[in-house]
C-alpha cells in the first residue's frame, strides 16, 4: 500500500490526508465477503484445531459494576483449569477485568503465564480528562496488569479531531511502559466501515499492540464485517510498516460457531501468522463454556449438558 | 498455527442417477425414434455418469408436435392465473429438492457445490417464482392490452449454468402462455432431465414442456423445425450467428444471449478490497464459464501495481479442486474440449508477450483442470484481450483517464456487461451512460436477479431476459 506515515502525523491536516486517503470500504461488498467467509465448512480436525486455538486466544472477561474479588478469583481458577476433567485443554490467554481488581487477579494467576488485562482510560465511555485516563492506566500497570485495554475518545473521532485521538493513544502507550496496549475503537459507535478503517489506522499509527472492536457495552459489537475491515487494516499496516498489530474482536461472540467464523476470517484475510494469542484475542465471558462443550462433543461424540462445565 | 480446512465433502447419496435416460416428450419419458446415444461425464473425475439420447429429427418433430398440441389444446387457453399456479408449484418443488439439484448440477457440470447450492438453484427457483407472478398480469407489462404468446418455442441452452439457464428460458415462456421444447447442452443434460420429473410432480399438462437431449445437430433441427414459432438461444456468438442466418426471412422470432468480453473498470479511488473481491467473482466464479464474466480488468495506472499485488495475494487463498467439497472456490473445467480451448488461448497470450501468472496450486490428476490465471501487460491488440476465453483467465490492461477507460472498454465486438469501481457516484453514472453493455455493475459484479433484464449489445445478442423487458421476447401485441 502506497501510504507514507512519516510526516502525515505531524499536523491535523496531514493526519486527515492519511486517513481519508485510505481506500474506501464498500459496505455491501464487505458484508457479502464476510458472509461468504462465515459460510466456510469447518469439520473434523480443522474444527478441533480451531476450537483449541479459540480457547487459547480468549481474554476471559468480567466487566460488571458488581464484580467482587471472589468473582475474579473464580474466573482465575477457571482460567487455570478450564476443564477439570481434561488436563489437555488449553488455557485462555488472559483475564480481563477492571483496574481495581488487578491485584486479585495477579495473585490468583501467579506462575501460570496467563496475562492480566485491565480496562482503563475511563472505560467504557472514555469520558474523562486525559490526566485522569493516564492515572487510570498507571494505576493498573503499577498493580501488575501487563495488558491495558483503552477506549478511544469516540466523540473526538466523530468530530474529526483525529490529532486529539492520536495524541491520547500515544500518551497512553507511553504510560503503559512494558504493558501491551489494546485500543478499543467501539465500532458500534463509529457508524461506518470507513470510520472503522480510519480509526484502526489511527490506533496503529499511535502505537497500539492490538486493535479491539468493542467494549462489550454497546451493540452492535464484534460483527464479522467489522472484523474483516479491521483485519484488512492490520494486514495493510503490516505491508506498509513491517509491524504486525494484533486484533481482538470482543462483544457478542458467544458460541463456538461464532468463534470459528472469526478465526476463518483471520486465516483468509491476514493469514496464519495471526492465528496465535500473541496477535489474536477474543474478548468473551460466556464463549469458553460453549467451546468446552464442543470440545467434549468432538472427543466423545455426544453433547454433555451445561452442568458438565463449570460456571464462573 | 498452520491451518487448513479438513475435507468437507457434500454427500452424493441424495441423487439417484439412472444408467440411461430417454426423452421427455408429451409428459412422459419416451424412447428415442431415431437417435443414438452418448455419455455424460463428471468433468472432475472423468467418470461416466449416465447415457443420454442424441435425439434425431423424428424425436425433435415428435417433441414439437407435442408442444403444438399442448399449446392449442390447453396451455394457451388456460387463464393466466391457472398457469401461474403451475409455475409457483414448480418453484416450490425446486426449493424442496434444492439439495438434490445442487449435487447433480455439481456432478455433471464440475462447478463447486457452494455455487450450485448458493447461486444456481436459488436463482432458478426465483425465476419461476418471479414469472409465476407475471402469468396473470401480462396486460400490465406494457406490451398492449392483451398480448399473445407466440406458440411453440424452441430453446437451446448452454452448459455453464444448466438449470439456471433452463429456468431463464422456460419460466417466462410458460408464464406468457407458450409451450416449449428445450435442448440442454450435451455435456450437462442431467438437471434438465431431473426437471422433467419436477414437471410431472407438478402435474404440468402434458406437452407444455418437452426436453430433447443431444448435441449441436439436435439443436439445429429444433431451431430449423418449421413449426417452431420462436427460438431462444444462449451460447456462443458463432452458433448465434448461424441461428440468425437460419431464421432470417422466416416468420420465426429469436432472442440470442451470446458471448462477452466484459471490462471491469477500476478507478484509483475504488474500494480496493471490495474491488479485488469483485474481480475474483467476476472472472473466477464458475471457473470463468460465464458469458458476462469480467474477463478484461481495466485498472487506472496509478493504482495498478497496488491492485495487482492485492489481487495476487487474494488468489493465493482461492481453493481449487474437488467441486463436491463445500470449501472449494474453483471447480473443474466443464469438458476436455473447453480445456483445450482455454489452454490454446492462454498459450497464445504468452506467445504474444503478455505476462502469465497463476497461484501455485495442486490440481487433481484426473478430470479437466485449469488454474486461475492472470495476464498482465496486455494490450487491446492481443487476442486474449479480444476473444472470449470462457475460462478462469483474466487479462489486465491499464488506462489513465476516464475517457480512455471508456474507449478501451467499448473496443470489443461484444457488449454484454461491464463493471465500474469508484467511490465517486457521478463517475458511476457517467460511465454507465457511456459503456456499451447490457448490464453495468457498480461496485459489484455478477449479481443476478429475475426482475432485472439481462442481455447484450453488438455481438452479445438480441433481446433481454428477465424483468418486464424479458417478457417481450415471448409475447406480441
Amino acid at each position: 500500500m502506497a501510504i507514507s506515515i512519516d510526516g502525515a502525523t505531524g499536523s491535523e491536516a496531514g493526519l486527515r490526508r492519511l486517513l481519508t486517503g485510505l481506500p474506501g470500504v464498500d459496505q455491501v461488498g464487505a458484508e457479502a465477503r464476510a458472509a461468504t467467509l462465515g459460510s466456510r465448512s469447518v469439520k473434523a480436525d480443522s474444527k478441533k484445531a480451531l476450537i483449541d486455538l479459540a480457547i487459547s486466544c480468549i481474554d476471559l472477561t468480567t466487566l460488571e459494576g458488581a464484580d467482587t474479588p471472589g468473582k475474579v478469583r473464580g474466573l482465575c481458577a477457571k482460567a487455570r483449569v478450564p476443564d477439570p476433567d481434561d488436563p489437555s485443554c488449553p488455557r485462555p490467554a488472559a483475564i480481563c477485568i477492571y483496574g481495581d481488581l488487578v491485584p486479585v487477579a495477579v495473585d490468583a494467576l501467579r506462575g501460570t503465564g496467563i496475562h492480566v488485562a485491565a480496562v482503563a482510560t475511563a472505560f467504557p465511555s472514555g469520558r474523562a480528562s486525559l490526566p485522569v485516563k493516564l492515572a487510570d492506566v498507571e494505576d493498573a500497570v503499577a498493580a501488575g496488569a501487563d495488558e491495558i485495554d483503552m477506549v478511544i475518545d469516540r466523540g473526538a473521532f466523530l468530530a474529526g479531531r483525529y490529532g486529539a485521538v492520536l495524541d491520547e493513544v500515544q500518551q497512553v502507550k507511553a504510560a503503559c511502559g512494558d504493558a501491551h496496549l489494546k485500543v478499543i475503537l467501539e465500532t458500534g459507535e463509529l457508524a461506518t466501515l470507513d470510520n472503522v478503517r480510519r480509526a484502526s489506522w489511527l490506533a496503529m499509527v499511535g502505537g497500539a499492540d492490538f486493535i479491539k472492536t468493542s467494549t462489550g457495552k454497546t451493540n452492535p459489537a464484534a460483527t464479522l464485517p467489522v472484523a474483516l475491515v479491521m483485519l484488512e487494516a492490520a494486514r495493510d499496516f503490516f505491508a506498509a510498516t513491517g509491524t504486525r498489530v494484533g486484533f481482538k474482536p470482543a462483544g457478542g461472540i458467544r458460541t463456538a460457531k461464532d468463534a470459528v467464523k472469526h478465526l476463518v476470517l483471520v486465516h483468509e484475510t491476514v493469514g496464519d501468522d495471526w492465528l496465535d494469542p500473541s496477535l489474536y484475542r477474543i474478548g468473551a465471558s460466556t464463549l469458553l463454556n460453549d467451546l468446552l462443550l464442543q470440545r467434549r462433543k468432538m472427543q466423545t461424540g455426544r453433547y454433555s449438558g451445561r452442568d458438565y462445565v463449570t460456571v464462573s | 498455527m498452520r491451518f487448513d480446512y479438513s475435507p468437507a465433502p457434500e454427500s452424493t447419496a441424495v441423487v439417484d442417477i439412472a444408467s440411461s435416460y430417454s426423452l421427455f416428450i408429451d409428459g412422459a419419458m419416451v424412447d428415442s425414434l431415431d437417435g443414438s446415444t452418448f455419455k455424460t461425464v463428471n468433468p472432475a473425475t472423468e467418470e461416466v455418469l449416465s447415457e443420454v439420447v442424441d435425439a434425431g429429427s423424428a424425436d425433435v418433430d415428435r417433441a414439437v408436435r407435442a408442444a403444438r398440441a399442448a399449446f392449442e389444446g390447453t396451455w394457451s387457453r388456460m387463464p393466466g392465473r391457472e398457469r401461474g399456479k403451475y409455475l409457483f408449484r414448480i418453484a416450490r418443488i425446486l426449493q424442496e429438492r434444492a439439495r438434490e439439484f445442487a449435487v447433480l448440477e455439481s456432478l455433471d457440470n464440475g462447478k463447486p457445490i457452494r455455487e450450485a447450492r448458493d447461486t444456481d438453484i436459488p436463482l432458478a427457483a426465483a425465476h419461476f417464482f418471479y414469472h409465476a407472478g407475471w402469468a396473470d398480469k401480462l396486460s400490465y407489462a406494457g406490451l398492449g392490452e392483451a398480448p399473445k404468446p407466440y406458440g411453440v418455442v424452441g430453446q437451446v441452452i448452454p452448459w455453464n449454468f444448466p438449470l439456471m439457464m433452463l429456468s431463464w428460458k422456460i419460466a417466462p415462456a410458460l408464464a406468457a402462455g407458450n409451450t416449449v421444447v428445450l435442448k440442454p447442452a450435451e455435456t450437462t443434460p442431467l438437471t434438465a432431465l431431473l426437471f422433467a420429473e419436477v414437471c410431472q410432480q407438478a402435474e404440468l399438462p402434458h406437452g407444455v414442456v418437452n426436453i430433447v437431449t443431444g448435441a449441436g445437430e439436435t439443436g439445429r433441427m429444433l431451431v430449423e423445425h418449421p413449426d417452431v414459432d420462436k427460438v431462444a438461444f444462449t451460447g456462443s456468438t458463432e452458433v448465434g450467428k448461424a441461428i440468425a442466418r437460419s431464421v432470417a426471412g422466416t416468420r420465426k422470432r429469436a432472442t440470442l444471449e451470446l458471448g462477452g468480453k466484459a471490462a471491469n473498470v477500476v478507478f484509483d479511488d475504488a474500494p480496493i478490497d471490495q474491488a479485488v473481491e469483485g474481480i475474483v467473482n467476476g472472472i473466477f466464479f464458475n471457473q470463468g464459464h460465464v458469458c458476462c464474466a469480467g474477463s478484461r480488468l481495466l485498472v487506472q495506472e496509478s493504482v495498478a501495481d497496488e491492485l495487482l499485488a492485492s489481487l495476487k495475494r487474494r488468489l493465493l487463498t482461492l481453493r481449487v479442486g474437488d467441486p463436491m467439497d463445500k470449501n472449494t472456490d474453483v471447480g473443474a473445467i466443464n469438458s476436455a474440449a473447453q480445456l483445450a480451448r482455454i489452454r490454446e488461448l492462454s498459450d497464445i497470450g504468452e506467445a504474444e508477450g503478455a505476462e502469465r501468472w497463476s497461484p501455485p496450486c495442486d490440481l487433481p490428476d484426473r478430470g479437466f483442470w485449469f488454474p486461475p490465471t492472470v495476464f498482465t501487460g496486455v494490450s487491446p491488440a492481443h487476442r486474449i484481450a479480444r476473444e472470449e476465453v470462457f475460462g478462469p483467465v483474466l487479462s489486465v490492461l491499464t488506462f489513465r483517464t476516464p475517457g480512455e477507460a471508456v474507449e478501451k472498454a467499448n473496443n470489443t465486438p461484444y457488449g454484454l456487461s461491464a463493471g465500474v469501481w469508484t467511490e465517486k457516484g457521478s463517475r458511476i453514472l457517467w460511465m454507465a451512460d457511456k459503456l456499451k453493455a447490457g448490464v453495468v455493475w457498480a461496485n459489484t459484479f455478477n449479481r443476478f436477479d429475475p426482475t432485472s433484464p439481462f442481455g447484450g449489445y453488438k455481438e452479445s445478442g438480441w433481446g433481454r431476459e428477465g424483468g418486464r423487458h424479458g417478457l417481450e421476447g415471448y409475447l406480441h401485441g
